[in-house]
């Protein structure tokens, strides 16, 4: 098959949509947390409770839209647990993200033990089916793509456009972009800098969750170790890919996932034969490394990220 | 609420507060074995037997805490500097795997003048690939977490290439594992009869070694500075970017030692998994010593006692294995809360 079959033909951008979905939760939820000033490495963690959660809620006979409920929810106490150590508390947001993701990756795996202790191979759920949407599904390559998915990727696509209506358009995106821009005049304007923050830490962790439910609950159909294999860690670089900007995380996430497919399909190529199987899965790393280099130049960094706030203090 | 500095805390506080934070991942821990079926507080009695109750549980600990120990180290040294350096698993590797290229019969050398070598050699390669990292922060401003983290997958997959291609014992029988080491590239054991290598005495030897880098050099003394704040380091006229690369040197040096000790002191040859995440736990040792080299020792073998006693209380109790990284978590979380609060006291407002 020729490259340019490749990028043309419907499946293969299909398959980009797809495996971009989950990426565009967490991205936008890390999003969220940073522009509110806080940096959040508990989202590898939080991804892994969030598949696991809501993939338990539904081979326990829950709905499927439950199941999403459920790992949104158990998403933000792991963030209410982060905010808490990092905002009042002011502690390490390293050290407290890096043990956050320790700490919801061993819960989860000790509960995964306990509620299937004999399992052999993972047992598999009814997961969201895809939805054809008339007409518009119709148009030749872009139809299939983003028109017959399943309904968390609709999801996805219209939360990028919500959390930018929210941060461009209404109050509370400007106290939370202020709040990882300049706290103290937050402060001056009555709000409460710890509020916001940990209301914007807890909300993206939930989104975090909800991108790691993506992969039990529409990727595929049940959960095994080591599933969420790093997309956290991408999911930070696509922030900084998109300068921090909803539109443009989506796009580097959209890329990103191309770029994966892509590596997937030129396997299957004669060329790909004779390459080693590891030199596909290393490019996407390197690619995000690559894309860091490029992009951080003019990346717009919010000014109080990483910056604890006291009051009282100048 | 608001917080308050405290001017001179006293004991009960300074020593109280963080052994709390202990007693309080100690009952959770029970917690969750109870939740498993096993006796609520036995857990502790079973870990700290599985770990220290006989010589060979006490020789499994030392084993175990050695790559610890130089990986606590490595990350201890980048984090004093504000270098945050994730990647200390992909440089404990790169250590690994000059040692099997080196100490397979490439060079055929005494032991004398084998060992160093490939130690030197391995520190090379391990810093190599933190100064990577370290000079796109430097000289483009790349945010060190992600890139560090992102080289873990990318030396991993590398590895696994190599294991399965240039570096394949042809004996291997199609495993995806090295030849073995000659024994000139061997670590000998630290006393006859007893299982222990001298990886554990050079990681001892490392610990001192950065104590005094950092205690009484100059060196030591620029990477704190650059550490507690860059621009008034740069004001002060120290080159904080010179002072960064050097700090990556050393870390990346360290935590190829871990591979380097690894390979040669205890499996004898490399596999894909000879570090179950020593580097990431790593940054645990060197959180809990509060990045004092010496106290990297001690937390490194609190950290390794957990690891063997829980796998021996997990057999004897019927409780999962994850049990010991749940409360490596919560022991970190709630220690660095512990260790502020030593220095703040919570007012309402």
């Amino acid at each position: 098959m020729d490259l340019l079959d490749i990028l043309i033909s419907a499946s293969f951008w299909t398959a980009a949509i797809r495996i971009a979905s989950p990426l565009i939760f967490a991205a936008l939820g890390e999003l969220i947390c940073e522009r509110a000033g806080v940096l959040n490495l508990g989202i590898e963690g939080i991804m892994v409770v969030g598949a696991f959660a809501g993939w338990l809620t539904v081979y326990l006979g829950g709905g499927l839209w439950f199941g999403v409920a459920v790992a949104m929810l158990s998403g933000m106490a792991f963030g209410l647990v982060h905010g808490v150590l990092t905002v009042p508390f002011g502690l390490s947001q390293h050290v407290v993200g890096l043990g956050i993701t320790l700490l919801a990756t061993s819960l989860t795996y000790y509960c995964y033990r306990l509620a299937l202790p004999e399992v052999t191979s993972p047992p598999k759920i009814t997961a969201f089916q895809p939805f054809e949407i008339p007409l518009l599904s119709d148009i030749p390559v872009i139809g299939p793509a983003l028109f017959n998915q399943t309904p968390l990727t609709y999801l996805a696509l219209v939360l990028v456009l919500v959390v930018s209506v929210i941060l461009y358009r209404t109050p509370l995106g400007l106290a939370l972009r202020a709040a990882g821009e300049n706290p103290a005049a937050v402060e001056a304007q009555g709000l409460s800098v710890t509020g916001i923050r940990i209301g914007a830490v807890m909300v993206g962790s939930g989104l975090m969750a909800v991108g790691g439910a993506f992969l039990t609950m529409s990727a595929f159909n049940s959960f095994f170790f080591e599933m969420v294999n790093g997309r956290g860690w991408i999911c930070i670089a696509l922030v900084v890919f998109g300068s921090w900007k909803p539109g443009k995380t989506l796009l580097g996430a959209v890329l990103f996932a191309a770029f994966d497919a892509l590596q997937i399909r030129l396997q299957q190529t004669p060329l790909g034969a004779d390459i080693p199987y590891q030199i596909f899965l290393m490019a996407p790393y390197i690619l995000s490394i690559l894309a860091l280099v490029v992009m951080s130049r003019r990346a717009q960094v919010p000014a109080a990220l990483m910056v604890p706030f006291n009051k009282g203090e100048r | 609420m608001r917080l308050e500095p405290v001017a001179n805390p006293t004991w009960a506080r300074s020593l109280g507060l963080p052994a709390l934070a202990l007693v309080v991942t100690v009952f959770v821990a029970s917690l969750l074995a109870m939740v498993a079926g096993a006796q609520p507080f036995s857990v502790l009695g079973l870990i700290i037997k599985g770990a220290f109750g006989s010589k060979f549980a006490t020789l499994e600990t030392l084993n175990r805490a050695t790559p610890l120990i130089f990986t606590g180290l490595a990350v201890a040294v980048a984090f004093r500097a504000k270098l945050w350096n994730i990647g200390a698993e992909a440089q404990l590797y790169m250590g690994a795997v000059v040692t099997v290229v080196l100490g397979t019969g490439a060079l055929a050398w005494p032991a004398l003048a084998l060992l160093p070598t490939i130690a030197v050699a391995a520190m090379l390669a391990g810093a190599v690939v933190l100064l990577v990292p370290t000079f796109l922060k430097t000289r483009f401003g790349v945010d060190e977490v992600v890139t560090t983290l992102l080289l873990n997958f990318v030396v991993l997959l590398w590895v696994s290439m190599l294991l399965e291609g240039s570096l394949k014992d042809p004996m291997g029988l199609g495993w995806p594992k090295s030849a073995r080491l000659i024994e000139e590239a061997r670590l000998p054991r630290m006393m006859e009869g007893l299982r222990l290598h001298w990886g554990f005495g050079l990681a001892l030897i490392s610990a001192l070694v950065v104590w005094v880098i950092q205690r009484r050099t100059t060196l030591g003394y620029e990477m704190r500075a650059v550490g507690l704040n860059p621009q008034a380091a740069r004001f002060a006229g120290i080159p904080v970017n010179a002072v960064l690369i050097k700090t990556a040197l050393l870390s990346g040096g360290l935590a190829a030692l871990a591979g380097f000790s690894e390979v040669a002191g205890l499996k004898g040859n490399l596999t894909l998994d000879i570090s179950p995440g020593f580097g990431y736990t790593g940054i645990i040792v060197a959180m809990l010593a509060l990045l004092n080299p010496l106290g990297v020792v001690v937390a490194a073998l609190f950290v390794a006692g957990i690891f063997v006693g829980a796998d021996s209380m997990s057999r004897a109790a019927g409780v999962p294995t994850y049990l010991a990284d749940i409360m490596l978590a919560l022991a970190l979380l709630l220690m660095v809360l512990a260790i502020m609060l030593t220095k703040f006291r919570v007012r309402r407002d």
